[in-house]
Formats: structure tokens, sequence, C-alpha cells
């Protein structure tokens, strides 16, 4: 057993500080498709739509340009064909991470969506005022592709390490405060999924983790699915990626519990001790 | 095209399994136009058999309207789940089949008292243990039935169908170049390994050939690909036995290479890389920092296994647990790791070699029999090793290489073809028909799919808490069995 003692101080810490301090991997993150600022393109509408496999991509007739990351599955069509349209979004933080309502997804942002978003983070900080601390995550897979699985997990590892940041994950829904739901909503875990909603008691947040979970990505016209989870839960944080990132998940789980601001500006959230400004 | 019966079929099958081919899959087939009304055209059945250079199809069509024929898992045990599906997809009867309850289509709910039962084994003090769908940690949803009488498990239920997708029918009406995101997004820790049989099939179809330069970084990436597999197996063994520092260092190491993959392309798990024709832009790390990184990698790693593997308290909890023998992973045409372990070797990359690995020396792998988890955590630490020495003729070959094409065109207009490669959970096939361009059928079967049913029969003298290092050591992924 000594020699994992030994092992173990073989690195160092490989814990990061973010949000609280910078993490390069976490501002160099690609993130879904965006178009550039004040992209306008004169082709035809149906040109750009076609090149998204998920009708992510909506043209005006004017020639403004909108991408909706909550049906982008990261694929790179749009910017690889276009990149005079479409860039990538950078960092796990960015324009779409953890939105308050599915609208907030789309980008650059409709109109109306700031009053939505203004009535989402009040009932939001309604529930989060109640919670302390610590926070309990009860995952539940619903159609996943198994690769969220993967990122969820590395979230109890060295490198990400959500413990620091008083987040746990329980086996029960008595114990839990978050439900993190992966997946596009397979209509045989409709019922398992309900019956753990059911039994988390309140005041309970839902995050759809993935472009799946906020809109069934590619499987959104399957008749086994019901094209993402809203259809069985009621969803208050929307985290677009196929699959997320460990960072976008932290800042989800950060934004649902009240620890950061939903979507103040990058910069903001990396100051402050422990994660920047508490809505408390 | 006369297809022969039922009957027919399943002679041919078991002529060819005797003499040395693998069964390696079947599925069934409707169409909904051409013959007839479509709900009474005729059912087909489709079969794969691996043999030393490729995969053969063999077919058989029921006769137009049949609800039934006679059912091939009486004879060919390895069928089981095959049949189970094409009874869950078409309603279709194989008669004599031994057990036909749903298994990748959910069925109609059940009163929840009922799964509390014992089933298969009754007597005194017998009981269920219903584990799943949702399960104690984060992992992907499924059901075990657990029976037993305290701590033996003399039977095992396998419920698979709650994250069931509609995978299959979603390939339908889709260009090849949707159609390989679904592909990666079939069985996503797999995402290369799908994408690149996808895109074989679909290369086949067409007759065009990747560029060298492609293949090369098609075999990069599906071998980083199976490192982080075996490292994730690695690490919940680790946990499951309570090293928590080994479970640290293992996952470190994990994040590690699937950081070196999104540096090379963008994306942790490979996707995007792979399109039929070639792969869709040069890494983004030069090949010798590559090199370089990759050397960074596999030497603590190399150390760490050594370390878990001199770990007596770890070993005494692998050895003789879960064992599948020789002979049943002979019969099954058990496949990767889990086949390696019990002597049954069957490897794409060296028997059915694609892309690079035509070019490249892939490594020669020590025999086991012990069929355990033990065995199967040491194929994978093999296997892990092999990689990195495959890796590192990639990085030099690309560095020699005169920058070329990363892909030619690939437009198929009409055809079948499987197309298969080596997972890190073993072969996955895809066989895909192609109409006007587009996408008629397409019927992945991954290695989960054909593997976990062997879950079942290795729990001869196990007991409850070997529970979570036997599905750990067997490694596969839920959504590539329920599509």
């Amino acid at each position: 057993m000594s020699i994992w003692v030994l092992r173990g101080l073989r690195d160092g810490v490989a814990t990061t500080r973010w949000p609280a301090r910078p993490d390069d991997y976490a501002d160099t993150w690609r993130g879904p498709a965006r178009p550039l600022p004040a992209a306008f393109s004169s082709d035809p509408e149906a040109a750009l739509k076609a090149l998204c496999p998920t009708g992510a991509i909506a043209a005006e007739p004017g020639g403004n340009v909108r991408v909706d990351q909550g049906k982008c599955i990261l694929c790179g069509r749009c910017v690889a064909e276009r990149p005079d349209v479409f860039a990538w979004s950078q960092g796990a933080t960015g324009p779409g991470a953890a939105a308050l309502t599915p609208n907030q997804l789309i980008v650059p942002e409709l109109p109306e969506t700031d009053e939505a978003v203004e009535a989402a983070r009040a009932r939001l900080r309604e529930r989060t005022a109640a919670l302390r601390r610590s926070v309990h995550i009860r995952h539940v897979d619903a159609g996943s592709d198994g690769s969220e699985e993967w990122e969820i997990q590395a979230l109890l590892g060295p490198v990400y390490d959500v413990h620091r940041l008083g987040v746990f994950f329980t086996a029960s829904p008595r114990h839990a405060d978050v439900l993190l739901v992966t997946g596009a909503g397979a209509r045989g875990m409709t019922v398992p999924l309900r019956t753990t909603y059911d039994g988390m008691p309140d005041p309970k947040i839902v995050i759809a983790a993935g472009t799946d979970a906020v809109s069934g990505g590619l499987l959104s016209q399957s008749d086994m699915t019901t094209g993402g989870i809203a259809a069985t839960v009621p969803v208050d944080i929307w985290l677009a990626g196929s699959p997320p990132s460990p960072f976008g998940i932290i800042n989800a789980l950060l934004v649902a519990v009240g620890k950061l601001a939903p979507d103040p500006p990058p910069a903001r959230m990396m100051t402050g001790p422990r994660g920047g400004r508490r809505s408390r | 095209m006369m297809t022969p019966g039922v009957k027919a079929l399943e002679d041919e099958i078991e002529s060819r399994v005797d003499a040395g081919d693998r069964f390696a899959g079947l599925f069934a087939t409707r169409p909904t136009q051409g013959v007839g009304v479509a709900g009474f055209a005729p059912v087909t059945l489709s079969a794969h058999v691996s043999t030393p250079g490729g995969i053969d199809t063999l077919e058989a069509s029921l006769p137009p309207g049949a609800e039934s024929y006679p059912a091939l898992t009486p004879r060919l045990g390895a069928a089981f789940w095959y049949e189970r599906e094409i009874h869950d997809t078409f309603g279709v009867v194989p008669e004599g089949h031994p057990r036909l309850a749903p298994l990748v289509r959910p069925g109609s709910p059940e009163t929840p008292g009922d799964r509390a039962l014992p089933r298969h084994v009754t007597g005194y003090g017998m009981f269920t243990i219903p584990h799943g769908p949702v399960r104690s940690g984060v992992l992907e949803s499924i059901e075990y039935l657990v029976e037993t009488p305290g701590e033996a498990i003399p039977h095992l239920n396998m419920r698979v169908f709650y994250k069931h997708r509609g995978v299959q029918d979603a390939f339908n009406g889709m260009t090849p170049a949707d159609g390989v995101l679904l592909a990666e997004r079939t069985e996503g820790i797999a995402s290369v390994a799908h994408a690149l049989a996808f895109s074989h099939a679909i290369e086949q179809i067409a007759g065009c050939e990747p560029p060298t330069t492609a293949q090369l970084v098609r075999v990069l990436h599906a071998e980083l690909e199976r490192i982080a597999n075996h490292l994730d197996v690695a690490g919940r063994l680790a946990d499951a036995a309570g090293l928590a520092v080994a479970t640290a260092r293992l996952a470190l190491h994990k994040e590690r290479v699937m950081r070196l993959v999104s540096r090379l392309c963008g994306s942790r798990f490979g996707r995007g890389v792979v399109v039929p024709g070639g792969i869709t832009a040069a890494p983004l790390l030069p090949p010798a920092q590559l090199r370089a990184e990759l050397d960074r990698l596999a030497k603590p790693i190399a150390a760490d296994a050594a370390a878990l593997m001199a770990t007596s308290s770890f070993l005494d909890r692998l050895r003789g647990t879960g064992p599948l023998t020789p002979e049943r992973a002979r019969q099954h045409g058990a496949l990767g790791p889990i086949g390696k372990a019990a002597g049954f070797a069957d490897d794409a990359r060296l028997a059915r070699p694609y892309d690079a690995y035509r070019a490249l020396v892939v490594p020669s792998a020590r025999s086991h029999v012990a069929g355990d988890a033990l065995a199967r955590l040491r194929v994978r630490w093999e296997e892990v090793d092999q990689s990195f020495r495959l890796l590192r003729q990639v990085a030099d070959d690309l560095a020699e290489r005169a920058p070329d094409l990363y892909s030619v065109t690939c437009e198929p207009a009409s055809g079948r073809a499987v197309g298969w490669a080596e997972a890190p959970q073993g072969e996955v096939l895809y066989d895909v028909s192609i109409e006007a361009g587009r996408i008629a059928r397409c019927h992945p079967r991954s290695a989960s799919f054909h593997n976990l049913v062997l879950m079942h029969e290795v729990f001869t003298g196990d007991i409850l808490t070997d529970f979570p290092f036997i599905e750990a050591s067997f490694g596969l992924s839920v959504a590539g069995v329920a599509l």
C-alpha cells in the first residue's frame, strides 16, 4: 500500500482552481458554433440552413444569421464551410453556456429573450436562496450516448474535483438538490426520470446537460425519444455541448445553486475567492 | 435474388462456425416499399460471419406474410439477443426461442411488484434485487435484476431497453455526411471506431480509398480512444477495490489523454475527424510535438499500471472473478478484451486490417486463457502498451510525410456493404445500404451488444460484492447495446 502514498505525491496538485482562477484549458475550450458578430449573409436562406444537420441555423430574410446552440452538436461543418459567417465559441462560460431558458441559447440573442430570462432568473433565485454552501446532485441518464457520463465522472477526478466547490453526488434522490440529466429523453426512461424527480425534496433544480438533453440533437425526430428531457421534467438550466465539457458542467452546477450569476461576462466570474459573485 | 430458407441459413452458419469462422451478428429487415403492401413485405434475415479476410453476409427470406420462423438460438446460442431484438423490432416470432422478453425496445409497463419476485431460480429465501435503471453512481441506465439467496448470484437478468433511442431508424434518409455524425453518437465512448466502421462501409460502396495521411490520422485517434477507454476501465476497477490513489492517478491519466485528443482535433472524444473518404483536417499538433506528448503520457501510465498489478489486495479481488471459459468464448465469438482474456483473440486490426493498420506493424499480444477479470485487465494493459507503440509509429510516419490530401471525394450512389473497426470494446460492424446517395438502412452492431449477454454466465461462484468488478471488467457501454 505504501507505494500508493508515494505515487499520489508524484504530480503535486493536479486540480484546477477554476472558476476562482483562470484555467487555460477552460478558456480555450471549443464550444458550440456561433455566427460571427454582425454576421450577415446574402446567401439564400436555405443554403445556410442546409449546412446544419440538426437545423440549428436560422437565416432571416433580411440576412441576420442566428445559431441555436441548444441544437448544435459541434460537428463544425458550418465553421469549415463558411468561416466568413460562423466560428466556434471559445471558453466554457461563453455565450450560450448554462442558459436559463432554451431561447437564451440562441446566438445572437433574440430581442424578446431578456424578459423571459429575467423571469427565469427570479424563479431560480427563489429556490437557490434555500441552498447552503453544499449541494448534492443526482444524475440520471435519459438516453445519452455514454460520453456525457464520462465528462460528469471526470468532475469527481483529481483534475476537476468538484468536492472543492461543495458539490457532491448522491445515490438517493432524497438527498439531492440538483437533478443533472443527460440524454435525448429516451421514452423508456420517462417514468424512471419522473420518479427520480418526484422523489427529490423541494426546492430542486434540474439541469439539462448536453445538446441531446436540451433538444434531442440528432435524435430529436426519433419516435423513441421525447426530443430533449423538458417533456418529462421542468428544466431550469440548459447546457449545450455534445458532450458538454467538464468546465461547462461545473459552470452549470454553480449557476444552478446560485454561486455564480448566470451570464455575466467571463471576466467577472473569475474574481472573488471562491467563484465570484454570489446571489445571496 | 433467390434467398435460401431459414433452415439453410442455420446450416450454413453452423458449418461456417465449425470450420473456424465466427458468428458476428444477425438482424432482420422488412422493406417498406416494393413488394406488395408494406406490412406484408417479407422479412429478410441477415447474418454476419467473420472470416480471416472479411465479413460475409448470409441471408434468408421468410415467406411473405410469415409472422414466425424456427429460432436459431437453440442451435446457435450466440443468436440469443439478436433474435430478441428481431422480435422486438418486427414482432416476428422465432419459434422455440427460450425467452422472448423485450430487449431493446421498452415493452408495456408492468406493475412494480412483479420485478421483486425471483423469476428463474426459486426456492426458500430466494429474492430479486432490482438494480437500476437509475444507478447509484454516474453510470448509464440499465437494470440488473439480481436473483440471490443472499450472497451468491445464481441468476442475473439484464434489461437494457430503458435508453433505447431509435438510432437505427434515425439513420434512414440521412446523407452519408450526416450519418457519420450519428455513428459517432451511437456509442459515444467509442466515437472514432463507430465513425470508422460506418465510413469503411460507405467507402466500399463508393469504391474510394482515403489518402495515406488520413489513414494514419484515423489510427492515431482510434488508438488514443482505446487508451482512454482502458484507463477508464482500470480506474473503475481500482475504485471498486477502494484504492483511492490509484483511482485518482488513472483518472488523471485518462484526462491527460482526452486533453491530448482535444488538442489534436478540438473534441475530447475525437469527434468530427473521421468522414467517409478520409478526415476533415490535419491534426492541430505537429508530429514532433505529438511524439513528445505521447512519451510524456506513456511512461507514468506504464509505471502506475505496474504498481496496480503489484497491489495484492487489488489482484485478490480480480483473480478468478467473473470467469468466462475459453470454450464459451469461442462458441459465442466473444469480442475484444473479453474474448482475448479467454483465449479467443479475433482482433480486426490484425485479422481484417483497415486503414493504416495494413502498413503499420501491429505488435503481437500474449495469449491468455484464464478468462477472469484479472486476465481482462492484463489484456487491456497490453493493449495500452500496443497502442502507444502504434502511436509512435504513426507520429514518426506523419513527421516524414509531406502534407497531402486529407480526403477524397466519396459519393456513393447505391449499394450495400459491411464496414468494421476494432473499438476498445471489440469489433464494431456497420451494415449500410445506400439508395440514390442516401442511407436506406443502417444497422450498427457494437461489440457491447455482442458481449454484454455473456455477463449472464460469469457469476459462477461470485457474490454480490464481486458485481462491480465484473461489470467494470467488461467495460461496455449501454448506449451501444440499446441503440
